[in-house]
Parts: C-alpha cells; structure tokens; sequence
C-alpha cells in the first residue's frame, strides 16, 4: 500500500484517492464546502487548500490524487494563512443575517468562520444583492445572497438524481443558481440539496422558520415510506415532529432519502385523528374504555365465534416484533389458520436510485416471521373472498387501512359481524370497527424492520407516548424535554395513550390466559431470534445504527 | 469560665453616658431636617436609572413593526429558560418575525443575558419592576404586553450604547 505523510502522521491509502479522502478515512478533517464523498470533484471553493512539500504552491486537497511519499501539511503556517484568505473571500458577499437564516446551528460556513477565520474583514464596499426567496420547485426555496457557489446542488441533480434542473448564471461576484429556462428543481430527490448546501441557500419551504436546531432532539430511526428502509434522523421538539432528515448508510441510501419519505411519512403521527386510548362500539357510536375491559371485551366477542370464523390481518407497517407475536397469537393462542397481511405494490413507481415499487417497509420481514396462512388456512385475497360469502365472520386487522388500499373492499368489510382493528389514526377501518386498539406510530416504538435486501434495522421511538417515556426509556433529549415541567406551556406535551401492536397482543393473549412474559421489544427480538433460523445469534446491540445483513436469499427482482 | 481583659477600660466620661446620648440626638435632629432617602411607595414610585434590570420587553418601532426577528438566541441562552420564541415568515425585508414570543416571568430572574445576546436591540430590560400574580398563568407575558415603543425605551437603549 502506498504510503502519504499528512502532519506528521504516516497513513496509508489506495491508489487513485485524493488528499481529502486519504485525510478523512484515516480520521483528519480538511475543510471543505465543494468536495462531497459521493458527488464529483468540482474544486472551487478552495477552502481545502494544503501545503505539500516539494510543490511550488499550496494545491487543493479534493482534486489532488495522492503519491506514495507525498508530504502534506494542514496547519502550516501557509496554509493557515491561505485558509483565512480564502473564508475572509467567501465572506466577503454573504449576508450577516444568521439570526434569520434557518442554518444557523448547522452551517458549514459558520463553523469554518468560527474555526478557520481570524474573523476580520477588509471589504468596505456595498455588497452584492441577489435574488432572495426563490422558489426553485415544490420543496426548495434558494436564497440567492447566501450562496456561496459551491455547485454541490448543480452536481447532485445531475450526478444522483439524474436530472439536469440547475445551473449557474453570469460570473464573476455576480454567479447565482438558476433553474433551466421552463424547468423546476422539482426531481423525486430535490430536498437532498438542501441538506448537502453548506449554507442556507436551499431551505426546506415544509421546515422553514419552525424551529432552530439546537431546539430539538434528533433519533436515529428508518423511514417507513418504502422496502428500502432509508436510515433517517428524526427531529422533534415539544414531543412533535417537524423534520426528517437522511442519515448516512453506505449499504443502504448513502447519503440521500426521497422527498416522499421525508415529508409524507411523519404527518400523520402529529395528526389530530390520532386514536386516543381503546374504544369499543356502543349503540353506534366508538366510546373510550379502560384496558383491562377492552382487553375482557376482546376475548368474549373473539370466543363468540368459531376458530374458522376469524382471520387475521398482519401489516408490514408494524415491526418484526408484532408481526411475530401476531402469529404466535393468531395461530398458537387462538388457533386460527387464516393469517396474511396486505401488498402494496406499485408498479412503475419505483427507480434505481432508492425509492421501491413494494411501498411497506418491513413486508420481507413480515414474511420471515411467518404471516402468512397456515396450511389450507386462507391467504388474503381468500380471506376477503370468504368474508364476502359469510364463511369468515370476524376479522383482526393490525395497522393497516384495507379500504385506503382498495375501495372496493368496503362493501365486503361491512359484511363482517366483528372487526377488532389495531389504529394509529381514525380512518376507514375505525368507521366500521367494533373494537379499536390505539396502535403506536412507527415513532413512537422500538423494534426492527427487514427492507427489501433482507438487511434488519431498528426503529427507535423519538415521541413518547403514555407507554413510553422519554427519559426513563432512555429515548433522546433536548434542553427543553430535560429541564421542562408541567408548568411550562412548553412543557405541556401533547402524548397519546397508545401501545406498541406486540404490546397489546401480549396483553390481549394474557386476557386469553396464556402468559406472555415480554417487558419490551426487545425481549420479543431475543425471542424470535431463537425460534426462526433467518434471525439467528442477532440480537439489537449487533443490529446497532446501522442494521445487520441476514443471511437469506432475497428476491433480485425489482420490487 | 475565663473572664476576658477589655481591651480598654472606659472613662469616667463614657461611663456617665449623657454626653453619649445627647452626640447620638444631636445626629437624629440633624437627619431630621436633612431631605428624606425613604419615599411613600406605592403612593410615589421610584424611577430606576437607566442601568436598572427591570422585566425584559420588546422593543416597537414607531411604524408598528416589532424589531424582534424570531432567532431565538435569547432562549438559547437564557438559563432560567425562561423564554419560549415561535418564528414564521413574513413579507418583510427581514423575513422571520415572531409569531408567539412568550416569557415566563416566574421563571426570569432579570440577568440580562437575553438583552446581551440579541443582535437586534430588540429585547431590552425595562424599568418595570412591579410584578405580582395571583395564578401561573398569568405570569406568562405574550407579546402583548412584552412590546413597548421605543421612545419608551430610549434611556436603557443609550445606556447600552454606551457601556454593553
């Protein structure tokens, strides 16, 4: 291996990296705001200029491949001096209107001001006026002052969303970043600029002005909006979300989410069509009861019906967890054999960048854990065919709205004489349900979902519920969740009175008499891992951040 | 126990006390025609220098608009976290403004920090020291009572210039 002197510390690296890649896999950072791991090279910023002996001039550190024997300096006295030039140059046209710019706390520019810079200016002219409060497409706005013309927007339409949309105009001081004449920066993955733009230049227009920061908690969580099961940060303040943003994972997303995952995903759990503790049908109307009686209501109006009479509906939404102790309730507890969950496949609406056809995050999952009908019990076509002739009268749906998904079946669900549903939100189902648990969100619990890869992931729980609290349940923390009371109107979070789906199995099969002894889910996780193959000696320290590959054959098609 | 040596046995003169007694009234009548320190609060009230950390307030320009941009540093820093600020945007030249600003009054403990911190002269430390509630939330103070006019506010503002 070829060997490189960075300040004194011999590294080695392989051939055909450049200084900073060199630098930054053995763990020395050189500044920079151009240079991306994953977008070309473009070299304009020269902010990462460096000092390499033997050259006559200082060389910049992202276009300049390293050689074997190569000595470079990064705090040099050159070098710091031209590092200071360089930022009093970028500042010399940026606006100071940090207290307004919602990068503020998370600007690459302010960090390199605060680090780099001597913090003097010479320039005592007027400076440059651009366009601000663009819209450059659905999601982004631009604010032309702030730029700094590092182009890494202009090499992400191009390089990974594949779309020529931006551009830059005019020269010199006076370069801005335009849209092509008739075009809108308005590809699947647009809102990924404004998480690489090292300023805030590109803003998120649904996160705009909503909080700062360093007001907020960030977890790291999974979106739940496809079968790719990008790694995600979750961004919540007052126990609210209000952002979501990538989370880097090579063997999965790289550094990039879609813009459906990021703002379609989390809406619903701030929704105010939450289900708010369990509700059981009385005279037509959902009234709110206590567990112990739903759980007693459960078991009486299950029993009413014959082992053949009910089938059970598993989600690929819910957590490997819950689909586990679903078929553990459905077919050991119970004893039926009809047990399937949902596809939602749409075809033609995935690419080959992240975004899948199978639109569940944890559908292979759910496979694995066997929903899926015993032999000669009914799979879910069958199921619904049967309701339709009156063979199966009682239904058990987790987390899944039937009707959302196809229309027509609400003829067939109105045919049914029971329908316990397991609900975050009121919706179709709820209106003809006879029985409403109040499900958790897929942020508001722990658990793990398999994506289309078979690579096993945690969710973790950002919004604490009434089941699950933030500091005792060891969930992440603000300034504000720790010092806050119940005084405070910040304090004052809103909560739901929900549980987690494997939550309420378990007590539901303890009302069935037969004793589950799980305190949480990750006592279902070591569980499972015993009893199926596929999740064998995993376990959620080895799943970690960045999830596990199982070992299983997974489908190669495009799904 | 052990009696203590005095340090010095008093005089004949100290031991008759009279002439002590008339050197301490003759110092009470002359306070007595000196001008009073005291005031009869709360029928007068007593105006602080510019200097005074009374209740912070936001500073309104004459045009009606407030100059308080939402950053929010002043909660950032506050460490009594007393403040609660809720930005939104407007069509103004500067872009946020807030659209709650709440501070907690029984949580401020009148530091200043906050005025210190914000980079548009906005929040400022008014004279304003008289503050009594009957509940909690009454001691939240919204915006409405928070924004005072500037010419109200031009002493501390001048006070800030000169010493901040």
């Amino acid at each position: 291996m070829p060997k490189i002197i960075i300040d004194g510390k011999e590294i080695e690296f392989q051939h055909g990296q450049t200084i900073i890649q060199a630098a930054k896999d053995n763990g020395i950072d050189i500044p920079h705001f151009c240079w991306h791991p994953s977008l070309s090279v473009s070299g304009n910023c020269r902010v990462c200029l460096v000092e390499v002996e033997k050259m006559p001039k200082l060389v910049i550190a992202c276009a300049t491949i390293a050689a074997d024997g190569m000595v470079v300096h990064t705090q040099s006295e050159k070098t710091l001096s031209a590092r200071n030039a360089v930022m009093e140059f970028i500042l010399i046209n940026h606006p100071l209107d940090c207290p307004i710019c919602d990068e503020a706390g998370e600007c690459k520019l302010q960090d390199y001001t605060y680090q780099h810079s001597v913090g003097e200016s010479r320039f005592t002219e007027t400076k440059q006026q651009k366009d601000k409060r663009v819209e450059l497409g659905p999601h982004v706005m631009f604010d032309g002052d702030r730029c700094i013309s590092c182009s890494r927007c202009i090499r992400f339409c191009d390089e990974i969303a594949g779309e020529n949309q931006l551009t830059f105009i005019k020269r010199g001081d006076r370069v801005t970043i335009v849209t092509f004449p008739g075009k809108q920066l308005d590809n699947p993955y647009s809102l990924n600029v404004t998480d690489i733009c090292p300023v805030g230049a590109l803003t998120n227009r649904d996160f705009r002005f909503k909080s700062r920061v360093w007001e907020m908690s960030s977890t790291k969580t999974i979106c739940p909006g496809c079968a790719r099961g990008c790694n995600i940060e979750m961004w919540v303040r007052s126990n609210e979300i209000l952002r979501l943003t990538p989370r880097q994972n090579d063997n999965v997303n790289s550094y990039w989410m879609c813009d459906t995952g990021r703002l379609e995903t989390f809406k619903f759990v701030n929704d105010e069509s939450r289900v708010n503790g369990s509700h059981i049908r009385r005279e037509g109307k959902l009234t709110k009861v206590g567990w112990d009686e739903v759980f007693a209501a459960s078991v009486s109006e299950l029993k009413s019906f014959n082992k053949d009479e009910v089938a059970f509906i598993g989600s690929a939404y819910s957590t490997v967890e819950d689909n586990f102790l679903l078929t553990k309730f459905a077919k050991s507890v119970f004893g039926s054999k009809h047990l399937d969950f949902p596809r939602q496949i749409i075809s033609g609406s995935g690419d080959d960048i992240l975004i899948r056809e199978d639109k569940r995050p944890n559908s292979l999952g759910s496979e694995l854990v066997g929903v899926k009908p015993s032999s000669n019990g009914l799979d879910f076509d069958q199921i619904m065919e049967a309701i339709d002739e009156g063979k199966i009268k009682a239904l058990y749906v987790v987390e899944e709205d039937l009707i959302k998904l196809n229309p027509e079946l609400e003829n067939i669900i109105a045919k049914l004489d029971l329908l316990i549903v397991h609900a975050s939100n009121f919706n179709n189902m709820t209106k003809f349900a006879n029985i409403v648990f109040p499900a958790s969100t897929y942020a508001e619990k722990n658990g793990t979902w398999v994506n289309f890869e078979g690579r096993v992931q945690r969710i973790r729980p950002a919004v604490s519920t009434f089941d699950i609290d933030r500091s005792l349940d060891g969930m992440s923390m603000s300034r504000l969740d720790k010092f806050g009371t119940e005084y405070d109107r910040w304090g004052k979070v809103k909560k739901t009175e929900a549980r987690s789906t494997w939550r309420i199995l378990s007590g539901l099969a303890n009302a069935f008499g037969t004793k589950y002894k799980y305190s949480m889910a990750e006592d279902v996780f070591t569980d499972l891992a015993k009893s199926i193959d596929s999740f064998k000696d995993l376990d959620y320290d080895v799943i970690g951040e960045l999830g596990a590959q199982l070992k299983i054959k997974t489908h190669t098609a495009k799904v | 126990m052990i009696q203590k040596k005095r340090l010095k046995d008093l005089t004949l003169l100290e031991k008759l006390y009279i002439p002590e007694i008339v050197k301490g009234m003759s110092l009470t009548f002359q306070n007595m025609f000196r001008p009073a320190f005291t005031m009869e609060y709360p029928e007068v009230k007593f105006v602080p220098p510019a200097s005074y950390r009374g209740r912070p307030v936001l500073a309104l320009e004459e045009n009606g608009e407030e100059r308080c941009v939402a950053c929010g540093l002043c909660a950032r820093i506050c460490p009594a976290l007393a403040i609660e600020v809720q930005a939104a945007e407007t069509d103004r030249e500067k872009e946020r403004y807030p659209e709650k600003f709440e501070i907690n009054m029984l949580r401020c403990i009148f530091c200043g920090f906050c005025e210190d911190v914000c980079p548009e002269e906005a929040i400022l430390m008014s004279k304003d020291y008289e503050l009594a509630f009957s509940n909690r939330e009454d001691a939240i103070f919204g915006k409405d009572k928070l924004l005072t006019p500037v010419s109200k506010l031009k002493d501390r503002i001048e006070f800030l210039r000169l010493y901040k």
